[in-house]
């Protein structure tokens, strides 16, 4: 089976998120980028499934600051092509970057397209189904458990509750991923430093990005508070404390 | 060309989510700026009787065997012949994992803009959409002459979504729902051999602060000193941590307990979804700007490893 697993680059929410000066899109100065957590699911889950069943994964993202690094990694757990998308994708949005995929895609002919359900800064729908509408392949999102046969997959869909529903879907398809059957494998850097000898990034130029269909921002800004939380100060004793104190008080202690 | 709110009703196993009766509650502030009627779109076999507590002016009710479960294929099939012949000013479905699944096909088939997690309208009739694990808000006029927005939970009451007074329904005739790529084969059912989150009056809530599996230990030591057990968020159930019966939030259980006590969860709206109802939510993150604090009643930046041993400590004394 040829798996495809189209990533993303996301800001780190660790750091501060601010907001540039035009008011309308974060401040990217100091603004460090991290792969999207599900994309890091969707990649681990093709890897499980090429090991389970065999096949070949491709993993393609855009070029950003530690792609490289990260398609280094993904060779390093398994996937057998990487491919860096190639330009400017300061005005990037998921209309644009779905579409990219796409063309590239159609020239690869994947079996299966595993790509993250979603990501925290998607303003204009998600990846995955509108890559699939593009490539006029079913979708299926929050999977979280694939079972390959022949033709087609079952994916395990999750609802809110805990409730599954197991779909059949005919390939090629897309799906979304919420969750690898197993969580993203560690790598060591020196394993990763061995695999940038031998794996090779290919690099696919994208000239003039159609960045239409996407969503006009006319103001970002940070929620306002409207309750904030009483802190407890003091040392780790002086606060466990005035817990302890609140425990009783409402008497589950 | 109408000026109609589209809301694409939610519903799984003869229950409609509270998601749709929140975009119908959103859709009906809407309809304020736009002017033109609330449109619930129910789709289903044998459903007709979903509609009974919708708020909406009418109900456009299809039916069809091939859409007696959700699936993308036959939902966006329906949708686009609807959304084509009726073209409304907005068409709203859930953030969630059947209004996400057909939201954006649609967009790339009907060349419609789709607006992403937007969480209420302003009154001037904007979209409010809730970005970077709610730390972000993006605001901006709604495209004409035709949108599609995905709603998160969080904006509006559920119960202004309902009403007892049914709207009249439309049943519309399905079309061809031939060579469908999705069937649903079955649902299993959530694990009830774990002891019931929902049903606990405190809850010890573990994110990813707790930085790895032997940590959960220490948790576990601090719930039995309380006598509540181990929640978690989704990072730690999907490293497998600790299994999904303990996960809190959108795709898990939703819990109310009197006191939800968050150990390194920050607070992003997936994981709210699960337990804004809390009583009293005491939230413990290293991370000042961490959304959490906005939804608990109490909070502290205190380290939860240098914490948690003091906890135990005076929890064990005050017994």
């Amino acid at each position: 089976m040829k798996i495809a697993v189209p990533v993303k680059f996301v800001p780190d929410l660790v750091e501060e998120i601010t907001i540039d000066p035009s008011g309308t899109a974060l401040d990217t100065t100091w603004l460090r980028l991290i792969i999207n957590e599900f994309d890091d699911h969707a990649v681990e889950q093709a890897i499980l499934l090429k090991e389970k069943a065999g096949g070949q994964v491709s993993v393609l993202a855009a070029e950003a600051e530690g792609v490289d690094d990260f398609l280094f990694a993904s060779a390093a757990k398994g996937a057998d092509q990487l491919v860096k998308l190639t330009g400017d994708f300061s005005t990037v949005n998921n209309h644009a970057l779905a579409r990219a995929f796409a063309d590239l895609l159609k020239k690869g002919k994947p079996d299966l397209i595993l790509t993250g359900v979603q990501a925290h800064n998607d303003l204009d729908g998600s990846v995955g189904p509108l890559l699939a509408e593009n490539l006029g392949m079913p979708y299926v999102g929050y999977v979280a458990g694939i079972t390959p046969a022949s033709d087609k997959v079952i994916a395990r869909k999750e609802y809110s509750g805990g409730l599954v529903a197991e779909i059949e879907v005919k390939l090629p398809a897309v799906l979304g991923i919420q969750a690898a059957e197993k969580p993203p494998r560690y790598i060591a850097y020196s394993k990763i430093r061995q695999v940038m000898g031998t794996a090779k990034i290919e690099t696919s130029p994208i000239a003039g990005l159609d960045t239409s269909g996407g969503t006009s921002v006319s103001r970002m800004f940070q929620p306002e508070v409207t309750q904030r939380a009483t802190m407890l100060e003091g040392s780790p004793v002086d606060i466990a404390d005035k817990l302890v104190g609140i425990f009783k008080e409402l008497g589950v202690l | 060309m109408s000026q109609d709110i589209f809301v694409v009703i939610e519903h799984l196993r003869g229950q409609v989510s509270d998601t749709s009766y929140v975009m119908l509650a959103g859709a009906r502030q809407l309809s304020q700026n736009f002017g033109g009627n609330v449109t619930a779109v129910l789709l289903g076999h044998e459903a007709q009787g979903l509609a009974g507590n919708l708020a909406a002016d009418k109900v456009l009710y299809v039916d069809h065997a091939a859409l007696t479960d959700f699936t993308s294929d036959g939902y966006q099939c329906v949708l686009a012949e609807l959304i084509k012949e009726h073209s409304p000013r907005v068409v709203i479905f859930g953030h969630s994992s059947i209004g996400m699944d057909v939201a954006s096909g649609l967009s790339v088939k009907l060349g419609l803009p789709v607006i992403s997690s937007c969480r209420n309208f302003t009154t001037e009739g904007k979209f409010v959409s809730q970005i970077c694990g709610g730390k972000i808000m993006a605001e901006g006029d709604i495209p004409s002459p035709s949108a599609l927005i995905t709603m998160v939970p969080g904006g509006y009451k559920a119960e202004l979504g309902q009403s007892s007074q049914p709207a009249a329904v439309t049943a519309v005739p399905a079309p061809s729902l031939e060579g469908l790529r999705l069937s649903v084969k079955q649902y299993i059912e959530p694990d009830t051999s774990d002891v019931d989150i929902t049903k606990e009056k405190m809850l010890v809530s573990v994110g990813r602060g707790i930085q790895n599996k032997d940590n959960i230990e220490l948790a576990n030591d601090l719930a039995a000193a309380l006598g509540c057990v181990v929640s978690a968020s989704r990072p730690v159930v999907d490293q497998g941590w600790m299994p999904t019966t303990r996960l809190v939030g959108k795709s898990g259980k939703k819990v109310k307990p009197k006191i939800y006590l968050a150990l390194g969860i920050s607070g992003a709206p997936e994981h709210v979804e699960g337990m804004g109802d809390s009583e009293i939510i005491i939230a413990v993150n290293t991370d000042q700007n961490a959304p959490i604090f906005n939804i608990a009643k109490y909070g502290t930046t205190t380290d939860m490893f240098d914490l948690i041993p003091a906890l135990i400590e005076k929890a064990k004394q005050s017994k």
